[in-house]
């Protein structure tokens, strides 16, 4: 570069030596500090507009407001140690009391456990063992075999988890009955059966709603429409109190075994509408380019339709399922003492007769329910992550 | 289609109460079976509920585990179906349990139109009041113009009006929705008493945050006799509920319990004998060995070792006998006698 390419230069030193020339751009001088740091970025989220600082205030005032309290409640007053009521109660030397996590330690394993047989409990452990490595092996999508893990999940673990919970005398292990289970290991049991079988069933019921084939086309719509039409509760009521009236003692299912296939058909019939929905979503020309290929129909099903429909519908298949997970709180109505009414009935214990104990109880449920159902919607949400990487190219 | 569907109900109603009715054949089938099945309470300080183990324990249970223990000489085997207010009945009628000892209030209703039997009244329960001790009240009669917490829509709401009104006595009614409302209210100092039954009176107080400054007035205001249920037409299974506690009242009554049950069976008193079988065969015509009430008491105790263990003062709830002491120290417990 010479001076000469500069127009505005004066003609007066053109002989003059050159004293300077900048050969490299100068640093970009940093943004003013108006738009970056931590002081910009709040007044960027936080305080743009008088709306906007107004919500913000009235936020932290209510952050404010809960948290101490809460922190309070949870930490700093809460009682860790003690054997019955007496440690929780409010006393001269204790005016106040937070939670009563010493009443959770106490009845720890009866949450966990119900009332199965305490020799016993090593079988509920190892299953809960066998359901996460199954359930790690399925759904970490680097891991080894997976294949395997999904002969493991779907054969394996159900036949291991039944002869592990019943029993099998000769192999040693007796049998617990299913109304000595409880607590948390009913609502692992409920929601993996429901789990496990509402999304095959399901998508059998989807395709056989979208069927040319007028008995499967029928078939499922009345299924469908009925179970939908009928709250869950209703259908376990019904398994459970009317069927004993009209079928005779040796045709009756365990009481545990009936609420099972109720909920595992009343999550298959909303399992359905959702997979539905994803096949309706698909443009018509996916089936027609399948068919020109030369498909048939369960090829067609298998290698173009069901993918593409069963991923834009992951969202509201983790919804159910969530959903589910919590519904199966409803299994207490026939009697059936799942995690929470394992909670429920610990806290009516006059030997933790103390002011805070069912407050302590409903917040120990509230965080196991809160663990699983968020840990499900994250994994849902990298798994989308990852599918919508082809769309985003 | 209205006619289908009424023809559809009989039918179900037929089938419902054939199965009802069919078979006095309970005795046999538990034996059979080998264990009890026994309806119990989904959770009741003090009646049924699980420990920290997830046994069950509480007076309703233990008349179960008495029974149990009378049939095969072991209180273990017995298996509890908890149920619900709403399906305990349904289940005894479908032969789903055995046995319903769940705190149900004998009604002549229930009695006569659910095709069930009431057995012993294993608990005499009732309308109470639960006040401050700051009050220096004694008695429900001096409550003139206090204003009671109750729940909205129960049969408590209307006792307490009736109380009231016979007693001549102004009443200021609080009322909510739910128990768990109206006990906070109390607690709140909305009103000067909460009343509900007595057992669960005693159960609430313990969860007051100063439970020592309540306390529960003597008098019981309504009737809510408390027994157990078996179904229409097997009198020899109601005969042997039945007597399981009347059993358990005698031997009260002669001083017999668990710890000294064994040494009692060398007692020359006639009653001792008759009752632990060491004279007379009375437990044969129910089914049972002679030896059955021997085997309830020493495995189960008698109704007053019961009693102090699960709701009495034994326990955290410490109830009073009151109305449920022996005829012999003015309560109305009273067992036929054993001859």
């Amino acid at each position: 570069m010479t001076a000469t390419e500069f127009p505005g230069t004066p003609m007066s030193r053109r002989d003059e030596p050159v004293r300077f020339v900048r050969d490299t751009t100068v640093g970009a001088a940093p943004p003013p500090s108006s738009v970056v740091g931590p002081w910009a970025w709040m007044r960027e989220h936080l305080f743009t507009g008088p709306v906007n600082i107004a919500m913000t205030f009235i936020l932290l005032a209510l952050f404010l407001w809960v948290v101490p309290g809460l922190v309070r409640f949870l930490f700093i007053d809460a009682v860790w140690s003690g054997v019955d009521r007496e440690s929780c109660i409010i006393t001269e030397q204790r005016p106040v009391v937070g939670a009563c996590w010493a009443f959770i330690r106490d009845r720890a394993a009866y949450f966990t456990y119900g009332s199965y047989p305490l020799p016993e409990r090593w079988r509920v452990d190892v299953f809960f063992a066998l359901l996460a490595i199954g359930v790690v092996w399925l759904l970490k999508l680097d891991a080894p075999r997976r294949d395997l893990g999904a002969f493991y999940f779907f054969i394996v673990l159900p036949i291991a988890s039944y002869v592990l919970l019943v029993g099998l005398p000769i192999l040693g292990l007796p049998i617990v009955e299913t109304n000595l289970w409880g607590g948390i290991l009913v609502t692992i049991v409920c929601s993996a059966v429901g789990i496990v079988v509402s999304l095959p069933l399901g998508i059998l019921l989807a395709l056989g709603r979208r069927s040319s084939m007028p008995a499967a086309r029928l078939f499922s719509v009345v299924f469908i429409e009925f179970v939908r039409g009928v709250p869950l509760i209703t259908v376990l009521f019904m398994a459970s109190v009317m069927l004993p009236l009209f079928v005779p003692d040796y045709l009756q299912p365990d009481k545990l075994l009936r609420a099972l296939v109720g909920i595992a058909l009343f999550a298959a019939a909303y399992m359905a509408e959702v997979v539905r929905a994803g096949l309706q979503a698909l443009p018509k020309g996916q089936y027609e380019g399948a068919m020109s290929l030369g498909l048939n129909y369960g090829q067609m099903m298998r290698l173009i339709i069901l993918p593409q429909a069963l991923k834009v519908t992951i969202p509201n298949i983790v919804n159910t399922y969530i959903g589910l997970f919590k519904d199966t709180t409803l299994v207490v109505i026939v009697g059936i003492f799942d995690f929470l009414k394992t909670i429920e009935a610990a806290r009516i214990d006059p030997r933790w007769g103390a002011p805070t104990v069912s407050a302590t109880g409903y917040v120990y449920a509230a965080i196991f329910y809160f663990i699983c159902c968020y840990l499900m919607s994250r994994y849902a949400r990298s798994v989308e992550a990852r599918l919508a990487q082809a769309d985003k190219r | 289609m209205k006619k289908i569907i009424l023809a559809a109900a009989a039918l179900g109603a037929a089938v419902a109460i054939g199965a009802g009715a069919a078979s006095a054949q309970t005795l046999n089938n538990v034996k059979q079976k080998g264990f009890l099945q026994c309806g119990a309470n989904t959770g009741l300080a003090g009646f049924g509920q699980p420990d920290a183990q997830g046994n069950w324990t509480g007076l309703d249970v233990d008349y179960c585990r008495a029974i149990a223990a009378a049939i095969f000489n072991d209180p273990t085997k017995v298996k509890f179906v908890p149920l619900s207010a709403k399906d305990r009945f349904t289940a005894v009628q479908s032969g789903e349990v055995d046995v319903l000892v769940r705190n149900t209030t004998w009604t002549i209703s229930r009695d006569t139109s659910l095709g069930l039997n009431f057995g012993a009244i294993n608990y005499y329960d009732g309308q109470g009041f639960l006040v401050r001790k700051s009050l220096k009240i004694a008695s429900a009669l001096e409550l003139n113009g206090a204003s009671v917490c109750v729940q909205q829509g129960t049969t408590t709401e209307l006792n307490l009006a009736d109380y009231f009104r016979a007693n001549k006595l102004e009443l200021k009614s609080v009322t909510f929705a739910t128990s768990d409302e109206t006990i906070k209210a109390y607690e709140a100092g909305r009103c000067d008493v909460f009343t509900t039954d007595a057992s669960g009176l005693y159960a609430e107080r313990l969860r007051l945050a100063k439970a020592d400054e309540h306390m529960v007035l003597p008098e019981i205001i309504s009737k809510e006799p408390l027994g157990s249920t078996v179904r229409h037409g097997d009198d020899q299974w109601r005969d042997i509920v039945q007597w399981t506690h009347y059993a358990m009242l005698t031997a009260e009554e002669l001083g017999v319990t668990k710890a000294n049950v064994d040494t009692m069976l060398k007692s020359e008193n006639p009653d001792v004998k008759r009752l632990l079988g060491t004279e007379g065969k009375f437990g044969e015509p129910m089914g049972l060995t002679s030896d059955g009430a021997y085997r309830s008491i020493k495995h189960v105790g008698n109704y007053g070792e019961v009693f102090e263990r699960t709701v009495g003062n034994g326990s955290p709830l410490k109830i009073s006998r009151g109305q449920n002491a022996l005829w012999t120290k003015g309560g109305l417990q009273y067992a036929p006698p054993i001859r």
